[in-house]
């Protein structure tokens, strides 16, 4: 079973072979390292680039408009604000072009905290995401998902934006990736690089397959009749356990977005009119959360469908998060605060 | 105040080295861009379009650029990365003035963006003239993956990126020389800088102590020149010369061309013509002296661009503006879901 950076490395070695990507860059993403979380170890188009997240961005934007699909990374998202107004233009540049130029590219980055990463590798940035109009976002929770959604960012003709939730590069699912073998060993042996001198490795790639997720298309993770949980990233298995171990005290409807922009607004709505409860969890702060929005937008058109107020679970409006769990762990929603809150929403009388 | 403006006088044999035909190629593009800008600022002057902001005083520099690029659309032919003084040289690539005028109106037929953006701030995939915005020095960062594109699949194409003195103070510029000059990865950039001594009202002296932008290139060992832009015939030289250089050793080169800003910044500065060198006049009276032209062949040619503009401008006249509802086109490459929120909040 792939991890989740095993899974983003398949998918773009999908990308090469069958795709057209031809240049997939970043600081350290090419050998030796393939990238400091080695989502791209072994790829034939990986490549090291200048220490500079604009020349980064400026120059897969570039070769978007010369009709590449470069894929690049960002190190970690705590360095992407430097990038912003690029971002912008990436995203714009259909509109204000009246839909003449494109812009295929794809920025992946890790994101979030969970890593005792500190105040700057802990840092989200789904609400300037999110607000950067004409640019996608999504945000895998699982190998599986992480597989599909690059290789359907890749085919997309607008920017994407890639967040890999940091804290579950290593983590593995429950679902095969198609074309990956069975065994877990199998996989490492094949396409993760030696410790040691690599210099004259190469990966044996598994036959793996065409899997699209469909930008814009959540999925419920775990149905439930009696309220809704709507969360993404980093947050989803910790949703997904709070849901399992609350389920002789209620019935607990887990979705996991996947795609935050555009985002799947027909799952949610049908999901909360159906339990009538909302907990939208996220890791990022609260002051224009992205959930917010989500919340604002539950109150204008699923008013009276509501049993009871509408709530958010998120990351505390402090500067950074800091390195101490003990201020990690207060700053960023736990699963004990999931729980609680779930808690809550399914006492609260109607 | 007294500039650093070397004397436009090119040596006689760069007059014989180009011929007349060429010569006046140069001047029919320059006075074609001049009476497209001064158009342009009437209208901006009597509401029939917003703000204004373009290229006068950089004619003889845009006409010898863009004359010489090898246009077409994809990796095979040069990309463009221009700024809002341009027009010039899309001009001489061939772009129809009708077409400024319409997005100086901001009319619906504005091929470059629809009535959404300011005049001069051009897109047009089939001469590879990437989008331009107003950010200033964005286009030396995105001019970065043209030019890897370039250096990928080779030919003798090459990435042409143009702005600004004092946009040369931020980083995308710097990123430019950095990743141009990459060992692993050389790419074939023209990198231009068009320094009219101003960034909007902050004279270039007072902020940058390097004494030529050009002598950046120094510290890469890359060519690198500065040159007097308001000389057509200085100007087609020198880009002729580090074109070729890009074309054939597929590396970067740097050029500063050193012109006036004859309407100073916009529109927001009042848009009056300002008593500086002006390219056309001068290289008028050089085609005069050396009986390249007659008065009445200049004359025909403003005469002849004068009514093109004109023509075109009472056309856009009369074309629709925008409807209200096309805000939602383009938006993402594949459409809008039917669920994106388009009530602009609650109502
Ligand atoms: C990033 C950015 N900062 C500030 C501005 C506002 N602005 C517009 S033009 C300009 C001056 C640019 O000067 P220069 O690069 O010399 O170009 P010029 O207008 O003289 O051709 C400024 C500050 C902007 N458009 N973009
Ligand atoms: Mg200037």
């Amino acid at each position: 079973m792939a991890n989740m950076a095993q899974a983003i490395r398949l998918a773009l070695h999908y990308g090469e072979e069958n795709l057209g990507v031809r240049e997939i860059f970043g600081e350290d993403v090419g050998p030796p390292l393939g990238g400091v979380f080695t989502a791209t170890q072994g790829l034939k188009h990986a490549w090291n680039c200048p220490l500079d997240e604009r020349g980064i961005i400026g120059a897969a934007m570039g070769l978007a408009w010369a009709g590449f699909r470069p894929v690049a990374e960002i190190q970690f998202v705590d360095y992407i604000f430097n990038v912003i107004d690029l971002l912008k233009l990436a995203g714009n540049s259909a509109w204000t072009t009246g839909g003449r130029f494109k812009t295929p590219m794809v920025v992946m980055t890790p994101t979030g905290s969970g890593i005792h990463g500190a105040v700057y590798h802990s840092h989200s940035f789904d609400s300037i995401a999110t607000k950067i109009h004409g640019m996608k976002v999504v945000c895998p929770s699982t190998p599986l998902d992480a597989y599909g959604l690059m290789i359907s960012s890749i085919k997309d003709d607008s920017p994407v934006l890639f967040l890999k939730p940091k804290a579950l590069l290593r983590t593995r699912g429950d679902e095969l990736i198609p074309g990956e073998p069975e065994g877990e060993k199998e996989l490492k042996a094949m396409i993760d690089a030696p410790i040691g001198d690599r210099s004259k490795w190469k990966p044996k790639w598994p036959k793996v397959t065409d899997y699209e997720v469909p930008l814009g298309k959540a999925k419920v993770s775990h149905s439930g009749t009696d309220a809704t949980v709507v969360t993404h990233g980093r947050m989803a298995p910790i949703a997904l356990e709070a849901a399992r171990a609350l389920e002789s005290e209620g019935s607990i409807e887990v979705v996991d977005m996947r795609s935050l922009i555009p985002y799947d607004w027909d799952l949610i709505k049908a999901s909360i009119k159906k339990t009538g409860r909302v907990l939208f969890l996220n890791e990022e702060t609260e002051i224009t959360n992205f959930g917010e929005h989500l919340l604002r937008r539950t109150v204008d058109e699923l008013f009276y469908e509501l049993k009871v107020r509408p709530r958010l679970l998120c990351g505390k409006a402090t500067p950074g998060v800091g390195l101490s769990s003990v201020l990690e762990n207060f700053t960023q929603p736990q699963k004990p605060d999931v729980e609680r809150a779930l808690r809550e929403l399914l006492a609260d009388p109607a | 105040m007294a500039r650093d403006m070397r004397t436009p006088s090119a040596p006689a044999d760069g007059y014989a080295a180009l011929g007349a035909e060429t010569l006046l190629r140069i001047h029919a593009v320059m006075v074609k861009a001049r009476a497209l800008e001064e158009r342009l600022i009437k209208m901006s002057k009597s509401g029939d379009g917003f703000f204004w902001i373009g290229g006068p005083g950089e004619e003889a520099f845009n006409a010898a650029l863009g004359l010489q690029v090898k246009k077409g659309q994809g990796t095979a032919y040069d990309y463009l990365h221009l700024h809002y003084r341009s027009s010039a040289i899309a001009l001489a690539m061939g772009m129809p003035v009708v077409d400024a005028l319409r997005q100086m109106r901001n009319v619906a037929a504005d091929p470059f963006s629809k009535g959404r953006n300011f005049v001069n701030h051009l897109a047009i995939p089939q001469l590879n003239i990437v989008p331009m915005s107003s950010t200033i020095e964005t286009q030396y960062a995105t001019a970065i993956g043209t030019g890897i594109a370039h250096a990928r699949d080779g030919g003798d194409a090459i990435t042409i990126v143009n702005g600004g003195d004092g946009g040369t103070a931020e980083g995308d510029f710097h990123s430019c020389l950095v990743w141009a000059n990459r060992p692993a990865l050389p790419l074939p950039i023209l990198i231009v800088v068009a320094n009219n001594g101003w960034a909007i009202s902050v004279a270039e002296d007072t902020q940058h102590g390097e004494k030529n932008i050009s002598d950046w290139g120094k510290v890469f060992g890359m060519p690198a020149k500065t040159i007097d832009g308001n000389d057509p015939v200085e100007s087609w030289l020198a880009i002729a010369e580090l074109m070729s250089y890009c074309r054939t050793q597929r590396r970067p080169a740097l050029l500063e061309a050193k012109l006036s800003r004859l309407y100073g910044h916009s529109s927001s500065s009042g848009a009056n013509r300002i008593p500086e060198p002006d390219c056309i006049a001068l290289f008028e009276a050089r085609l005069l002296e050396r009986k390249l032209a007659t008065k009445e062949q200049l004359e025909k040619t403003w005469r002849e661009n004068l009514a093109e503009v004109d023509a075109a401008h009472q056309r856009v006249k009369a074309e629709p503006l925008p409807k209200a509802e096309s805000i939602w086109e383009d938006v993402f490459a594949d459409g809008l879901p039917q669920s994106y929120p388009r009530n602009g909040g609650s109502f």
